[in-house]
């Protein structure tokens, strides 16, 4: 685990292969497509994210997708569009954007299927059950 | 904190519905009491209907976030959902002074092409408007709006002066909680039925409901071109 201090401001790229958590100041991009990314309730982000996963608890402005998961907490602040299968907004968290959990879900399910299945079918138990 | 519990017994009594929990009132203030109710809904299961058949429907929804409907809407029913508060425009507007600006706002305030959404989440915030500018947001949305798109818009038949928004949290697609949060101007007046169709003019009334709970729920269809 790796941590970036308050006093820390970073500006460019980011990626690496370890889960970390900033404080400090991001802009730019963020990579870390198999680890998990939080943003820690002094952190402040300006920059395009991608992780396995990424909890925010400081404000990220910019654009968030993540292979598993995001969770924005209580005072956590997401000025952005999100692609995850999985989102968690607690109460008292702020965000403005959109969300697409399925073109994300769809993405891990085509991973996952074999060869010359069909793909773009409604998943089963995404639909109202009217 | 005894007297603020019963008037919102009181108040929950008058508009007699289903009351599951009520919370106390904020220390600081007379009116940022909060309540947590439950009431049924019968618009929600036929606006989740008409997305039923769509893949991955875009939704626009006019309210607060909440992480539940995330949840629902998002990873329950495959949507594709785009939250814009209007509540907390229209809180700025009234902090900076610029009412007035609101309906010029409205016509620029989404970025969306024409014709591309297919449901909107517009709940009540029409009531906090005065008509101009509710107009120019409602002209907005349908605009907004794909040809056979629906708008679900709840509007309030209840007298309510006390300055609250409501955040409607879906617990199934026949039940909404309602919780209530300190706003910054009070409803502005009850819309009545025919002022709404005008609102709308574009889009069609499929269903109207009047609730136990005091508020019209209505179901609006962008009709389809004619060929």
């Amino acid at each position: 685990m790796v941590n970036i201090g308050k006093s820390v401001i970073i500006k460019g790229e980011l990626s690496g292969s370890e889960d970390l958590t900033i404080e400090g100041q991001v802009e730019g991009r963020i990579d870390l497509k198999d680890n998990v990314l939080t943003i820690g309730p002094n952190g402040k982000i300006k920059a395009e994210v991608f992780a396995k996963s990424v909890v925010v608890l400081g404000e990220v402005t910019g654009n968030v997708t993540a292979s598993e998961k995001v969770d924005i907490r209580d005072n956590g602040s997401v000025d952005g569009d999100i692609a995850s299968p999985r989102v968690a907004i607690a109460e008292g968290a702020h965000f403005r954007g959109a969300v697409d959990m399925q073109r994300a879900g769809q993405k891990a399910q085509q991973q996952q299927k074999p060869a010359g299945q069909p793909q773009g079918q409604p998943q089963q138990g995404q639909k109202v059950g009217a | 904190m005894a007297d603020a519990t019963r008037s919102l017994t009181d108040l929950f009594g008058i508009l007699g519905a289903r009351r599951e929990t009520v919370a106390a009132a904020s220390p600081d203030s007379s009116v940022t009491n909060v309540a947590d109710a439950a009431y049924p809904t019968k618009a929600l299961h036929k606006f989740l209907a008409s997305l039923q058949a769509l893949d991955g429907p875009l939704l626009l929804d006019l309210g607060p976030v909440v992480g539940s409907n995330v949840t629902f809407f998002g990873e329950q029913l495959g949507c594709r959902l785009r939250v814009e508060d209007v509540a907390k425009d229209i809180d700025r507007h009234t902090k900076e002074g610029t009412l007035d600006q609101l309906p010029d706002y409205f016509t620029k305030r989404f970025t969306q092409p024409a014709g591309t959404v297919d449901g909107i989440l517009c709940w009540d915030v029409l009531d906090y408007l005065d008509r101009p500018s509710a107009q120019a947001l409602a002209t907005s949305l349908s605009t907004l709006l794909r040809p056979d798109g629906c708008l679900l818009g709840f509007f309030s038949t209840a007298e309510q002066r006390e300055p609250l928004y409501t955040k409607y949290v879906v617990v199934d697609d026949a039940n909404l909680r309602y919780r209530t949060y300190p706003a910054s101007r009070p409803r502005q007046r009850n819309l009545l039925n025919g002022d709404i169709i005008k609102l709308f003019k574009e889009l069609r009334v499929t269903d109207s409901f009047l609730m136990k709970s005091k508020m019209r729920e209505m179901l609006f269809r962008k009709p389809a071109p004619r060929t």
